[in-house]
């Protein structure tokens, strides 16, 4: 904002008939560093605890301290757990962002703020309630260089009394925060929470009309960010061998997968890892590292963003063309290069499809939520050993590094599946193998592990042309042959990989396909559409590439399909352009965001109802 | 690949019983007289001879001459000529997944110094037990002719242009960052090069072999310093070595205070006879030493420069299972329900 258009408007006073309950956002701003992810946590989960739907979004600076961060909590009666683009709620704790954080407020919300900035003067149309923090802080926290990180604690309390949210859920989500070991920590910042509290009951009465009142509709379920929730499928996958080398947003899910797997996976008889993770020296030596696992036999991943992507292509091409397999997460981000590294995008899925050189097509999957982290990287590591080739799941930053309500996790029901593998009994009943011969018609041929004590199990690989003995081979029908058997295997992937989310709506003339995330903001866009424009919609979620029968299907029910991309270049569009017929492709149009920030309903809400009137 | 050597009887085996067949490879693609077909045929001998079992090899290679050379070896292990420069991370990978595997990295100047440099820095530090062969000629072969980046200065293409940056000496730099078997040798060298070998295969950690193996084709000539002719008249031999596997007796037939007897982890014996020099191999600083007053004197200093048994390597490090971790029942890699339950009631 550029300018400061005070409105005349006086803000209303509102009756309790008025008042809005558990429909809101709180933003609070902050400077990155200053300890506030507790107090927003805390508050985000006694929400939560009083059965409301919630979700918390950190919008947060490439930086370890200092510049301006934002965490947006969601209360939604009716489970919306996107991005809400209006904020209804400010605390303003930031000098640097305040103003310009008022001014974007719609008329009517209200700020919670540092009395100093004196915000008040900026606005007449908002709910303005000046805190003294500093004043506050001082009696609660003796200990002056702790006062920094306590005084945000100060806000949760404002906030509790402002939107009568239960105090005694306050302090179970602070003791859940601080564990055990450090009751001290959480009593001093329940000192301060009350601070905020007695403060506000005190000085400053409540004009705004946001409110929270107890639901049921979070019983049993859990909170937990994407990257651990994937971590957790990767135990449970039974993986192996792990390499990574940090980068965000995806270095927490193996630093996440390491602390489960010190904890459940140290062998109770030996006191031994059932596992080796490796910090490599860069994303070629991790997925280096994951191709020679898997060829060895073992379960192995890695996890990496939209950079590591780029420098793993030449190995990724290799799996691919030597048939190994190998599990590989991308957590995406902004790119290119480092981009907007602490932001959101899907940006990475064309790229991720034909990754390499020459001839390569890769299987992704595309979890939404924390629970689809969990169950597709189990499918994701079966896929990749039945079929032997590096297998993609595609989350993004919103997924992995913010925290989710979920359903807790279900524990898998079918047992491990690690492909064909000969062993030295196998071996020595049929004599012999050829390593890329398609014995039994689904273009996957059989393999043995270095190790394995017979005569007849060595084969040599390599990246060069060779024949199904996995002989060199520089003649022309080998090659196409062994191509073509590496397109029939893919082929055959789009029956083995999750069936796609459909919703139809009878006589629909729109259809919507998202992938991943983008599926919170177009179910509620769908809402608006049907209650704000009377455009009725059918829906169609793809869970993963290669693209089942179910796309043609969907395409052809409808006049015009929107296919939402969080990119620029209409990537997952592009994708189904690759492999549509062209009166398919002529009903499909392209709604993009690519700003950085998770997607929200109202962007794709107004992009639908500009094209439909054209 | 020889064709004077006389067949071996129709009956000789090793003390596994298997004939040498089995540690043969394919035939050999690379120009006649190159000398990694000696070290393949080294190899071959040195594998055959230990009685090792074939099947519990892995050969890992890059990309580049000496990388396809692992086709014409040990046609009865596993092989995987991956991609340039980063065989390191393959075989790390490998080996995490069956610690039982006996890793055989072959690779070249250009693979390793160059593009490899990374890869090659991060395995020395790692410790990870193999075998690291490099097949050093000082130039890139199947792209014809250029410089690597351990062509010596002063050193001559064929076509006259003259290398004008140092070498990287990669026994320095395994030395230097972690290698815990450092040796040199020359492809012409049979006697040396089978006891480095077999003293590698005995060993319990990274052996990293730089082998200086001539191209006959690119970098024979006069004026090269990587050619037979050159390195028949620059090698310097630090001293005799002798290898006594674990299940032979030592013969004591040299006198003493001539010799170091170095105990290799599975029980083998590293003799090694003095020359002239006193060189102590566990001593870290003496063979950085001797190798630089061997590059200014203009020697070509080959033999064991740095033997260390005692530092744990990447496997033990890593507290991992005895079993491998690529055949574990699924009873070992996937936690319990319970386990599951545990997690989300904390996550509620």
């Amino acid at each position: 904002m550029s300018t400061l258009e005070v409105s005349p408007a006086e803000p209303r006073h509102y009756e309790s008939s008025q008042r809005i309950i558990n429909d809101f956002s709180i933003q609070v701003a902050t400077v990155n560093g200053s300890g506030s992810q507790t107090a927003n946590t805390v508050l985000m989960r006694a929400i939560f605890q009083m059965g409301i739907p919630v979700s918390g979004k950190n919008m947060f600076p490439s930086n370890i301290a200092g510049l301006p961060t934002w965490f947006t909590i969601r209360a939604s009666k009716d489970g919306y757990i996107g991005r809400k683009k209006e904020i209804d709620f400010l605390v303003a704790m930031n000098p640097e962002s305040a103003r310009e954080d008022v001014m974007k407020l719609e008329s009517g919300a209200a700020v919670i703020y540092d009395e100093p900035l004196k915000l008040d003067a900026l606005r007449s149309d908002l709910h303005f309630y000046p805190v003294p923090f500093d004043k506050l802080v001082g009696p609660v926290c003796p200990e002056a260089k702790l006062r920094k990180l306590v005084r945000n604690m100060i806000y949760d309390g404002v906030v509790a009394r402002l939107l009568s949210l239960d105090m005694e859920e306050i302090r179970t989500a602070l003791v859940k925060q601080f564990g055990k070991r450090k009751a001290k920590a959480a009593e001093l910042n329940w000192g301060a929470v009350k601070a905020g509290y007695d403060f506000t009951a005190k000085n400053l009465p409540k004009t705004d009309p946001f409110q929270v009142e107890r639901m049921n509709s979070t019983a049993g379920k859990i909170i937990i960010d994407g990257n651990a929730a994937a971590a957790l499928g990767c135990m449970f996958a039974g993986v192996t061998v792990v390499t990574w080398y940090p980068i965000t947003p995806s270095s927490s899910l193996v630093e996440s997968l390491m602390v489960y797997l010190r904890r459940y996976r140290i062998d109770p008889e030996t006191g031994k890892a059932t596992f080796a993770v490796i910090q490599a020296e860069d994303e070629l030596a991790s997925i280096g590292m994951v191709i020679g696992a898997g060829w060895a036999g073992a379960r192995s991943m890695t996890s990496t963003a939209g950079p590591g992507i780029s420098l793993m292509s030449e190995f990724v091409g290799l799996g691919y063309y030597a048939e190994v397999p190998g599990v590989i997460f991308d957590v995406q981000r902004v790119g290119p290069s480092t981009g907007l590294p602490t932001r959101t995008q899907q940006g990475d899925i064309l790229a991720t499809a034909l990754l390499s050189h020459g001839d390569t097509r890769h299987p992704m999957f595309f979890p939404a939520s924390p629970e689809e982290c969990f169950t597709m990287a189990i499918q994701a590591f079966d896929l990749a050993e039945q079929f032997q080739t590096p297998v993609f799941v595609m989350t993004d930053l919103d997924l992995g590094m913010n925290n989710w309500m979920s359903d807790p996790f279900p524990y898998p029901t079918e047992p491990i599946r690690r492909g064909k593998v000969l062993t030295a009994e196998d071996l020595e009943k049929l004599g012999g193998f050829a390593r890329y011969k398609d014995v039994d018609g689904d273009g996957v041929g059989y393999r043995t592990l270095p190790g394995t004590g017979h005569p007849a199990a060595a084969y040599f690989t390599r990246g060069s042309g060779h024949n199904d003995k996995a002989q060199y081979s520089e003649r022309d029908d080998d090659y196409a042959n062994n191509m073509d058997r590496l397109l029939r295997k893919f082929e055959n992937m789009r029956s083995q990989v999750p069936a796609p989310l459909l919703d139809y709506t009878e006589n629909a003339r729109l259809g919507l396909i998202c992938i991943g995330t983008s599926h919170h903001a177009v179910s509620e866009s769908r809402d608006q559409l049907r209650h704000e424009h009377g455009l009725e919609s059918s829906y169609m979620r793809i869970k993963a590439y290669p693209f089942g029968p179910e796309l043609t299907q969907f395409i052809r029910r409808h006049d015009r399909v929107y296919v939402i991309d969080q990119n620029r270049d209409a990537q997952l569009l592009a994708l189904m352009r690759l492999e549509l017929e062209t009166d398919d492709i002529a009903r499909l149009r392209s709604v993009r965001y690519y700003g950085g920030l998770p997607l929200d309903a109202r962007t794709i809400t107004d992009e639908i109802v500009e094209q439909e009137r054209i | 690949m020889s064709t004077t050597v006389a067949p071996p009887p129709p009956k000789k085996v090793n003390r596994i019983g298997l004939e040498v067949i089995p540690y043969k490879g394919g035939k050999t693609t690379l120009c006649a007289g190159c000398g990694h077909n000696s070290i393949s045929e080294r190899i071959i001998e040195c594998f055959y001879e230990m009685g090792i079992e074939p099947w519990k090899v892995a050969k890992f290679s890059g990309i580049g001459c000496s990388s396809k050379s692992p086709a014409y070896f040990l046609g009865m292990s596993h092989g995987f000529n991956s991609v340039h420069g980063r065989m390191p991370s393959v075989a790390t990978g490998a080996i995490l997944a069956n610690r039982n595997v006996l890793g055989l990295g072959v690779t070249g100047d250009g693979d390793t110094a160059s593009i490899g440099l990374g890869q090659f820095m991060h395995l020395l530090r790692r410790n990870l037990p193999m075998l690291y062969v490099i097949e050093n000629n000082g130039v890139y072969g199947l792209t014809k002719g250029q410089f690597s980046a351990t062509a010596d200065l002063g050193s001559k293409l064929k076509t006259g242009i003259v290398n004008d940056l140092p070498p990287f000496d990669c026994c320095a730099l395994a030395l230097q960052w972690g290698a815990t078997f450092v040796a040199r040798s020359f492809s012409g060298d049979k006697r040396q090069l089978q006891a480095m070998l077999k003293a590698a295969i005995a060993h319990n950690g990274l052996s990293v072999l730089d082998v200086i193996s001539p191209c006959t084709t690119f970098n024979d000539h006069e004026g090269s310093t990587k050619s037979y002719g050159y390195m028949k008249e620059h090698e310097e031999p630090l001293h005799e070595l002798d290898f006594v596997p674990h299940y032979e007796d030592i013969s004591v037939e040299i006198a003493e205070g001539e010799v170091m007897d170095v105990r290799m982890h599975d029980g083998s014996t590293l003799r090694i006879k003095k020359l002239g020099r006193d060189f102590n191999p566990t001593d870290k600083f003496a063979a950085l030493s001797a190798l630089n007053d061997a590059e200014k004197r203009g020697e070509v200093l080959t033999g064991v420069l740095y033997v260390d048994t005692a530092k744990p390597n990447l496997i033990e490090m890593l507290n991992m299972a005895d079993e491998p971790l690529a055949t574990l029942p699924e009873s070992k890699t996937r936690p319990s329900r319970q386990a599951l339950d545990e997690l989300m009631e904390e996550l509620r």
